[in-house]
């Protein structure tokens, strides 16, 4: 991979260099949280922001996105939206990077999703190495580090930030500022190896994923699932802040007084009663305590039977937005904890 | 930035998954209450000439303006050019599709799913166990069986509703008894019309007429959950290894192609590793029956 240094004084210069290369959406300060949001001025971007409200998929699979319009006669007509358009994401943390590598796959496979595929294509990703906190587990999902999904990656070395060259685009974008990285040096890499090490220590959380889906097979009768479904509110704000649920709606509107309309996908949450439900009325997860078991045996277990890992990075968004406070770790935990008293 | 009005990049209209093919419903045919068999065919010859399916893979089907949802095939690729869809008006979408007329359009997207494991069921001999409405999804399976003879054992078809007016393709099926290379075996639960001319008793009766080998044989049921918990017990009684005994599950979806997440069970997408499930599956895998 070809590696860099950019100075950080020259920061603000790269920035406005890499508006060539497309609209620059960045993490904005919004009532004292942050979101990604298309910049007005460069010194609107926190590139020390700890996590933003919404992850990034909200640009590749948008939260209401109109897949076809149709009319009488002409049947069912892609439409396109704003799908083409150039976008630069500034700032992503490695574990959003990660995460849209997971959406990668499930959006891949044998049947490519050509809406997602080609806003990926059109939106490139400057990652921005993080510093985890009270929240972060992205180390025990062992997504605190990517090396691939991004255009560019900056790792803080102090006066420098060390560039990752992820792709041919990556590689224009430094070739068009060319004057302003510098080579790297034997000293800069000692340097990324100690903050390296000083970062690990920084994770005050640790998750042990091994085997937890065999956990999981022993622990699906377990009360704990009880406990949670009586405290879930079924809201889907985990869902909606995960930065890899992708659950999706689809749902066609008749623009009024016509027989137009259009196809469209909108997020979709496993906590919401209608989840499993088919026509004529069987509900395959009817109680709550069914559907929030889901949600975690999906992410932990059956994720992990369909592509190798489990489609969680250890972000701790659902940690915060939460409303009665089901915490991601507390649950792991007690399911890997707690001991089942026998009595004869 | 694009417009509203402009083209759609070329990608959406060369590799779009969700992408329904417009085609006319060619006849209509009531079977029982509140089912009918839609017969369709693709406007596109593209489409009618490329369409192919394995028994037990379903269609995306959308009415414009009212949704998609997914239906399983009833006819077999075997014979080609139509696509019949055994319909029971249940929902949004069934509701709108029988309100439709020979002649209107429907938008159909697939086949997908896995399909009955006909590769891996030639050579053998091959039970199909339906009762009541369970012999919708059986029925492209018996076709194709027929339709490919000579790449199976013996065959048999048992099949169970409560009166004859309740069966499912009954004309088609009665026809069937006596051809000499299927044994065909009817049954209702009670005869009030007094002319029916086939068995009379439950379904799972129907193994006292027939002696099945079950190491080379496989066995296709569907039915409500009283066929599953007799004829399942039958079977295993009899000797049939789990993974022999093949089952089509029903589920919600909205893509039909892994996205979606609607289908999920356990760790397996009905749309995608079923929706044919065999029996060691549907025991392991968590709210699977």
């Amino acid at each position: 991979m070809k590696i860099l240094k950019l100075p950080k004084d020259k920061l603000d210069y790269f920035a406005s260099v890499v508006q060539s290369f497309g609209e620059v959406h960045a993490p904005v300060e919004q009532d004292g949280k942050f979101a990604f949001k298309r910049l007005a001025r460069w010194s609107e971007a926190r590139l020390d922001y700890d996590r933003t409200i919404l992850p990034p998929k909200k640009y590749f699979l948008p939260p209401r996105e109109t897949l076809f319009q149709f009319k009488p006669g002409a049947g069912y007509i892609p439409f396109a939206g704003d799908m083409e358009k150039k976008i630069v994401l500034f700032g992503v943390h490695a574990c959003d990077v990660y995460a849209l590598n997971i959406l990668d796959m499930v959006f891949g496979g044998k049947y490519p999703d050509p809406y997602y595929l080609e806003r990926r294509k059109n939106i490139a990703i400057i990652g921005v190495e993080c510093v985890p906190d009270a929240q972060c587990f992205c180390r025990s999902m062992r997504a605190d580090f990517v090396d691939h999904g991004f255009d560019l990656f900056f790792h803080d070395i102090g006066g420098y930030y060390l560039t990752m060259v992820g792709t041919a685009l990556g590689d224009d974008m430094v070739l068009a500022t060319r004057p302003l990285f510098e080579d790297v040096g034997a000293g800069d890499i000692d340097e990324y190896k100690r903050r390296s090490g000083e970062k690990r220590k920084k994770f005050q959380i640790e998750v042990e994923i091994r085997d937890l889906p065999e956990i999981f097979e022993m622990e699906y009768a377990s009360a704990i699932w009880n406990e949670l479904g009586e405290k879930c509110l079924s809201c889907g704000s985990c869902s909606a802040v995960c930065p890899t649920c992708y659950c999706f709606d689809v749902a066609d509107d008749v623009q009024l007084g016509t027989r137009a309309g259009g196809r469209t996908r909108t997020w979709d949450s496993c906590l919401f009663a209608t989840h499993a439900l088919v026509a004529g009325g069987e509900n395959f997860r009817k109680s709550r305590s069914s559907r929030v078991k889901f949600r975690f045996y999906h992410k932990q277990r059956g994720f992990v039977a369909e592509y190798g890992r489990p489609s969680c990075v250890g972000c701790g968004r659902c940690i915060s937005a939460c409303p009665v406070k089901i915490d991601v770790i507390k649950v792991l935990d007690t399911l890997r904890e707690m001991q089942h008293v026998v009595s004869h | 930035m694009l417009s509203a009005t402009e083209a759609a990049p070329e990608v959406l209209a060369r590799a779009n998954p969700y992408q329904p093919h417009m085609a006319k419903i060619v006849r209509i045919q009531r079977l029982v209450e509140n089912h009918e068999l839609f017969t369709i065919r693709f406007l596109e010859d593209e489409m009618v000439r490329t369409f192919r399916h394995l028994p037990g893979q379903f269609v995306m089907l959308s009415i414009p303006g009212v949704g998609e949802a997914p239906i399983s095939i009833s006819s077999s690729s075997t014979r080609p050019e139509v696509l019949e869809l055994c319909v029971r008006k249940t929902g949004r979408v069934t509701n709108a599709l029988f309100r439709l007329r020979p002649n209107e359009l429907v938008g159909v997207r697939g086949p997908y799913g896995n399909g009955f494991p006909v590769r891996e069921i030639a050579g053998h001999d091959l039970l199909i166990a339906a009762g009541g409405l369970g012999m919708a999804p059986l029925r492209s399976l018996l076709w194709y069986a027929l339709d490919n003879r000579e790449k199976f054992g013996e065959l048999i078809l048992m099949y169970g509703s409560r009166t004859p007016a309740d069966m499912l393709f009954g004309e088609e099926l009665v026809s069937l008894v006596d051809r000499a290379d299927l044994k065909c075996l009817l049954t209702v639960d009670s005869d009030p019309t007094g002319v029916w001319n086939n068995r009379i008793g439950v379904l799972p009766k129907l193994f006292d007429y027939v002696k099945l080998e079950p190491a080379r044989t496989y066995a296709a049921v569907c039915g409500p959950p009283v066929v599953y918990r007799y004829v399942l017990e039958r079977l295993l009684d009899l000797g049939f290894s789990k993974d022999r005994i093949l089952m089509s599950l029903e589920r919600r979806m909205k893509c039909g192609v892994g996205k979606c997440g609607h289908c999920s069970v356990g760790y397996k997408y009905t749309c995608m590793q079923g929706p044919i499930f065999n029996y060691w599956d549907a025991i392991n895998l968590p709210e699977m029956i």
